[in-house]
C-alpha cells in the first residue's frame, strides 16, 4: 500500500517535471531553428571584395598631428566614437602616436629626426592570427573568413575584456560608461554602443559592403592605400613591392595587416 | 544538516550580521556600478583588469589550496588529516563562489554571462576556466556534503564518492593552471609570458590556502568544542613552509631570467613594480612589503621553534596570506598591464567603490565559509559528543 502510494507520487512528480520542462525545450528548439536560419548578409552589387584586406600607411606623407586629424575625425565621426574627457574612459579606433610607442621594440637610441617627430597612425591590425579572437569566450569578436576583417558583435560581447588583454597593439577600447551622451553628432547609419562592451576599428566593413573605401583612406589624400594583400596586382602589394615596409610587433606572429612605409 | 547553520550563539549571529552589513554595502555599490558602468572603478583603456580580477586570481589559489588536506588523506592515507578534510573542501566551496562572483562583478554586461554557454568557444581559455571552476565547485559540494553527512550518521561514505574524490585532486591543480593560462598565453604581455606562471600560481596557492586553513583551525578551536588538532595544524604549517619557499624561489627565477637576459619587455614590468618606471611607482612600497612579509613568513614557518609555537604560527600565516595576496593579487594584474603594449604608463589605482564592492564579495565568501564551517564543526561536536 505504502509502496504503491509512493509509486504514484513518483509518477506524478515525473509528469509534473515533464510538463514544466516542455516549454523550456520548446524555447531551445526555437532558438535552434533561428540559428539554422542565420541571416545571410548579401554583398551588394558594388561591394568590394578581397581575401585579406590590408592597409599601407605612407608615414612620409603624414608629417604632423594636423595631417592625421582629418583621418581620425572622419573615422570617429561616422562610427559614433564618443569623445570622453576622462582619459581612463577614452575610446579610440585610430589615433596618432610616437614612433617608439607604435614600435616599442624597434626604437633605436638615435633616430632620424623626422621619424622621431613624425606621428604614426595606429589602429586595429586585423591580424591574420588574431589573439583577441582566440581569447573571446563568446565568439563576440571573430575573423571574417571572406575578407579577413576582425569584427565585433556589440550585442553578444559580455564585457570580460579578455580581448583587450590579448591584443598586443592596444587597439581595443571598452565602454566604461554610456557613450551616447558624448557623441557630438550621431550618424544614424552606424550603431552606437552601450556601456560595458568592447569596440575597435572594423576596417569600415559597412563601407566596403557598398563599394566605398575606408573613411580614413578616403580622407588621407593618398597617404593610405587599401587593398587585397593576396592580390599581386593590388595597390597595397605594389606599394609593398616598391617600398621597404615594417609592421608592428611582427615577432609575435599575429601577422598584422597594416604596413608602414617609414 | 543545513539547520545547523542557523543554530548559533550570540557571537555567531553578531559575526554573521556584521558580514551581512558589509555584503549589503557592497551590493549597493554594485548597483551603482551596474547603473553607471565599470567607469566607477579605477580601470582604464590601458589597465583593463584590476582589483576584481586580482582577487579572483588570488582566490582561485585559496580554493586550490584546499586540496593540500585532501591529497595527503586520500592518496597517502595520512590519517590525521581525516579530521580536517571537510574544512579544506568547504574552504574550496566558499573560495570558488567568491571567484565566480568576482568574475561576475567584473563583467561589463553581466546579464549576458550565459553567452559563454550559449556560444561555447573551446579556443578561449576563459571558457575552460568557467568549466573547471564550476566543476570544482560541484565536486566539493558533492564530496564535502556527503562525507560529512555519512560521518554524522556514523556510516562510511558512499562508494561512488571515491572516484569523485580522486578526480577532485588533479582538478584542484587544473583550476589554477587554467587560470594561469588566462595570462601566460597572451602575446605581447611580457610579465605574464612565462612558463612558470602556473607553477608560481600553484606554489602561492599552496601557501595561502593552507595558511588560511590554519587560521580557521585556530579560531575553530577557540570558539567551539571541536579541536582540529595540533598535529594537523603542524602538518599544514610544514606544507605552508615549503610552498612559500618555492613561491619565492620561483619569483627569483623570474627576476634572474628577466634581468640576466636583459630583455626590456620582460624587465620593465618588474622594474615598474619594484623600483618604479619613468617616475611612476605606486606599487613600489606594496611590492617590497609583500617580499618582506613572505620572507618573514619563511623564517617563521621553516624554523621549528617558531613554527611549533601556535601564537607565532598564527602571525606567520597572516603575514603569508597578506604577502601572497599583494604579490599575486595586486602586483600580478596591474604589473602585467603596466607599461601598456604601446609602452605607455597609465597607473591603476582601485577606486573606493571598487574596493567596497570587492570587500562585499569577500564578506559574502566569509559568510558562506562561516556557515559551512559552522555546519561541519557542529557535526564534529555531535559525533564526538
Amino acid at each position: 500500500m505504502d509502496s504503491s502510494r509512493r509509486r504514484i507520487l513518483q509518477l506524478l512528480g515525473v509528469s509534473a517535471l515533464a510538463l514544466t520542462t516542455k516549454p523550456v525545450f520548446n524555447a531551445f528548439a526555437k532558438e535552434e531553428v533561428a540559428a539554422g536560419a542565420e541571416a545571410v548578409i548579401k554583398a551588394g552589387a558594388k561591394a568590394l571584395k578581397a581575401k585579406q584586406w590590408a592597409l599601407v600607411i605612407d608615414t612620409r606623407k603624414l608629417e604632423s598631428e594636423a595631417d592625421l586629424e582629418p583621418l581620425i575625425e572622419a573615422c570617429h565621426k561616422i562610427h559614433n566614437v564618443p569623445r570622453l574627457q576622462n582619459k581612463n574612459h577614452e575610446i579610440k579606433w585610430i589615433w596618432g602616436t610616437h614612433y617608439h610607442n607604435a614600435f616599442p621594440g624597434k626604437a633605436a637610441r638615435f633616430l632620424a629626426e623626422e621619424v622621431e617627430h613624425r606621428p604614426f597612425l595606429v589602429l586595429c591590425n586585423h591580424c591574420e592570427n588574431p589573439p583577441c579572437v582566440r581569447a573571446c569566450p563568446t565568439k563576440a569578436t571573430w575573423k571574417r573568413e571572406v575578407d579577413g576583417i576582425v569584427l565585433m558583435d556589440f550585442h553578444r560581447c559580455i564585457g570580460c575584456r579578455f580581448c583587450m588583454a590579448a591584443c598586443p597593439f592596444g587597439a581595443r577600447s571598452f565602454n566604461y560608461r554610456d557613450p551616447r551622451p558624448f557623441i557630438a553628432e550621431t550618424n544614424k547609419e552606424f550603431p552606437t554602443r552601450m556601456k560595458g562592451v568592447v569596440e575597435k576599428c572594423n576596417f569600415c566593413a559597412e563601407r566596403l559592403a557598398v563599394g566605398q573605401l575606408p573613411a580614413c583612406v578616403e580622407a588621407s589624400n593618398g597617404a593610405l592605400a587599401f587593398g587585397d594583400l593576396y592580390d599581386a596586382a593590388s595597390d597595397v602589394r605594389k606599394l609593398i613591392k616598391t617600398n621597404y615596409t615594417i609592421r608592428r610587433k611582427q615577432t609575435l606572429g599575429t601577422e598584422p595587416s597594416v604596413y608602414y612605409i617609414v | 544538516m543545513l539547520e545547523l547553520a542557523i543554530k548559533g550563539g550570540k557571537k555567531y549571529y553578531g559575526w554573521m550580521t556584521l558580514l551581512m552589513v558589509i555584503v549589503g554595502i557592497g551590493f549597493l555599490l554594485y548597483l551603482r556600478q551596474l547603473d553607471f558602468g565599470l567607469g566607477i572603478t579605477g580601470l582604464s583603456r590601458d589597465v583593463s583588469w584590476g582589483f576584481y580580477i586580482a582577487n579572483f586570481t588570488f582566490l582561485v589559489g585559496v580554493a586550490a589550496g584546499g586540496v593540500m588536506v585532501v591529497l595527503p588523506y586520500y592518496l597517502h592515507d595520512y590519517k590525521a588529516f581525516g579530521k580536517v578534510t571537510i574544512l579544506g573542501e568547504f574552504l574550496a566551496i566558499a573560495s570558488v563562489v567568491m571567484c565566480v562572483t568576482f568574475i561576475l562583478v567584473d563583467l561589463g554586461q553581466p546579464m549576458r554571462v550565459m553567452n559563454v554557454f550559449l556560444y561555447p568557444t573551446p579556443n578561449s581559455v576563459l571558457f575552460w576556466d568557467t568549466i573547471v571552476l564550476n566543476g570544482y565547485l560541484f565536486l566539493n559540494i558533492i564530496i564535502g556534503w556527503n562525507v560529512l553527512e555519512a560521518e554524522r550518521n556514523g556510516v562510511h561514505y558512499q562508494k561512488w564518492l571515491k572516484p569523485l574524490i580522486y578526480i577532485s585532486i588533479p582538478w584542484a591543480v587544473s583550476i589554477h593552471t587554467v587560470t594561469a593560462y588566462l595570462y601566460c598565453g597572451l602575446p605581447g604581455r611580457g610579465f605574464w609570458m612565462t612558463a612558470i606562471l602556473a607553477p608560481r600560481f600553484l606554489s602561492s596557492a599552496f601557501a595561502a590556502g593552507p595558511a588560511l586553513l590554519i587560521l580557521c583551525c585556530l579560531i575553530i578551536r577557540r570558539v567551539s568544542n571541536f579541536d582540529p588538532g595540533r598535529e594537523q595544524i603542524q602538518s599544514l604549517a610544514k606544507i605552508v613552509a615549503y610552498a612559500i619557499c618555492v613561491n619565492v624561489f620561483f619569483f627569483l627565477c623570474e627576476v634572474f631570467v628577466a634581468f640576466y637576459s636583459n630583455i626590456p619587455e620582460h624587465m620593465d614590468h618588474i622594474k615598474y613594480l619594484f623600483v618604479g618606471l619613468h617616475g611612476h611607482g605606486a606599487y613600489v612600497p606594496w611590492m617590497w612589503a609583500s617580499m618582506i612579509l613572505m620572507l618573514i613568513g619563511i623564517i617563521l614557518t621553516v624554523n621549528p621553534i617558531t613554527r611549533k609555537n601556535e601564537g607565532v604560527l598564527a602571525v606567520a600565516c597572516v603575514v603569508i596570506f597578506l604577502g601572497t595576496w599583494i604579490d599575486k593579487g595586486l602586483g600580478m594584474i596591474a604589473g602585467g598591464f603596466t607599461p601598456s603594449p604601446l609602452h605607455e604608463i597609465n597607473e591603476y589605482i582601485p577606486s573606493l567603490p571598487e574596493i567596497g564592492i570587492a570587500l562585499g564579495v569577500w564578506a559574502m565568501g566569509f559568510l558562506l565559509l562561516t556557515a559551512l564551517f559552522k555546519i561541519a564543526v557542529s557535526v564534529k561536536e555531535e559525533v564526538r559528543g
